[in-house]
């Protein structure tokens, strides 16, 4: 029972630590973009 | 999208891209209920073997990431456009991950069934093989260069990585291994290995579920890498302004 908790725990870790990552890159590039945007409308 | 080539508004996620998210977390919910409660317990491993299903839905998606690495490489070696490379860099980044989850859930199911984490058994070693192989090929991504050079070298490096999948399908079969099972292709019918048909329903559907966790993570990969071009169109816009 603890090696099936180990297991799915890793997955879901990874998984969700990616989706994680994913989150945080398309925040910082909508930010960049939003920020870019306006530059450009001056 | 129509003023100033494209740079005033936001690129958007499109509406498949929700639709498939919305499908992909109850079938997840659903493929854990298969996998937990539905699914019979194994007579010899007992619920150690519930590893598996995910273990070979994971091995799979690393196979088809690696898969679409290799196709859009090659795409971009023809045509020499970025959407290519982008779409083959997301994808080595997400069977990077999967091919994790393999390597990792693998050994903590060999402790229990083999009573040792690893062994420099074939499958286990081309996996490692094609792990670090993506690894390098991440490496060069993020490398700084031109993008055009990188891409190039990225794609060589991807095509060359993917020949290595084959080689970690077949190395059972080929080195004879006595440690690794073959799942599929050796039962009566030719597919499931002789496995109970509930057993061999919950694999197929968590399959099924992974392949879609892989597209949604796909489609978002993308989109982040269209949001980053985006920005750098922009701040190269800026610059031209600023220096003209």
């Amino acid at each position: 029972m603890t090696y099936l908790f180990a297991a799915y725990s890793i997955i879901w870790l990874l998984i969700g630590g990616y989706i994680l990552v994913l989150g945080k890159r398309q925040k910082q590039a909508v930010n960049e973009v939003k920020f870019l945007q306006e530059l450009h409308k001056n | 999208m129509k003023h100033d080539n494209g740079l005033v508004s936001l690129p958007e996620p499109g509406m498949l891209h929700r639709a498939l998210l919305l499908l992909a977390v109850p079938m997840v919910l659903v493929s854990l209920y298969l996998v937990f409660i539905w699914s019979p317990v194994e007579r010899q491993m007992g619920v150690v073997q519930k590893i598996f299903y995910f273990h070979v839905g994971s091995a799979w998606n690393a196979f088809l990431a690696f898969f679409v690495v290799m196709v859009f490489s090659i795409l971009f070696l023809i045509t020499r456009k970025r959407i290519y490379d982008m779409i083959a860099g997301v994808s080595a980044e997400i069977g990077v991950i999967f091919t994790a989850i393999v390597l990792t859930t693998g050994p903590i199911w060999a402790r229990s069934a083999w009573n040792t984490w690893w062994t420099w058994e074939p499958r286990l070693t081309t996996t490692l093989i094609l792990f670090f192989m993506y690894i390098a090929y991440i490496m060069v991504r993020s490398l700084d260069m031109e993008w055009q050079k990188k891409g190039r070298l990225s794609a060589v490096l991807g095509i060359v990585g993917a020949l290595n999948v084959p080689i970690v399908y077949m190395s059972i079969r080929w080195w004879e291994s006595n440690l690794h099972p073959v799942v599929m292709g050796e039962g009566a019918d030719g597919a499931g290995g002789g496995m109970e048909p509930s057993m061999f329903f919950t694999l197929m559907f968590t399959v099924f579920t992974l392949t879609l966790v892989y597209i949604v993570l796909m489609q978002s990969g993308v989109y982040i890498e269209k949001l980053r071009l985006h920005a750098k169109k922009l701040k190269a816009k800026q610059q031209e302004k600023m220096t003209g």
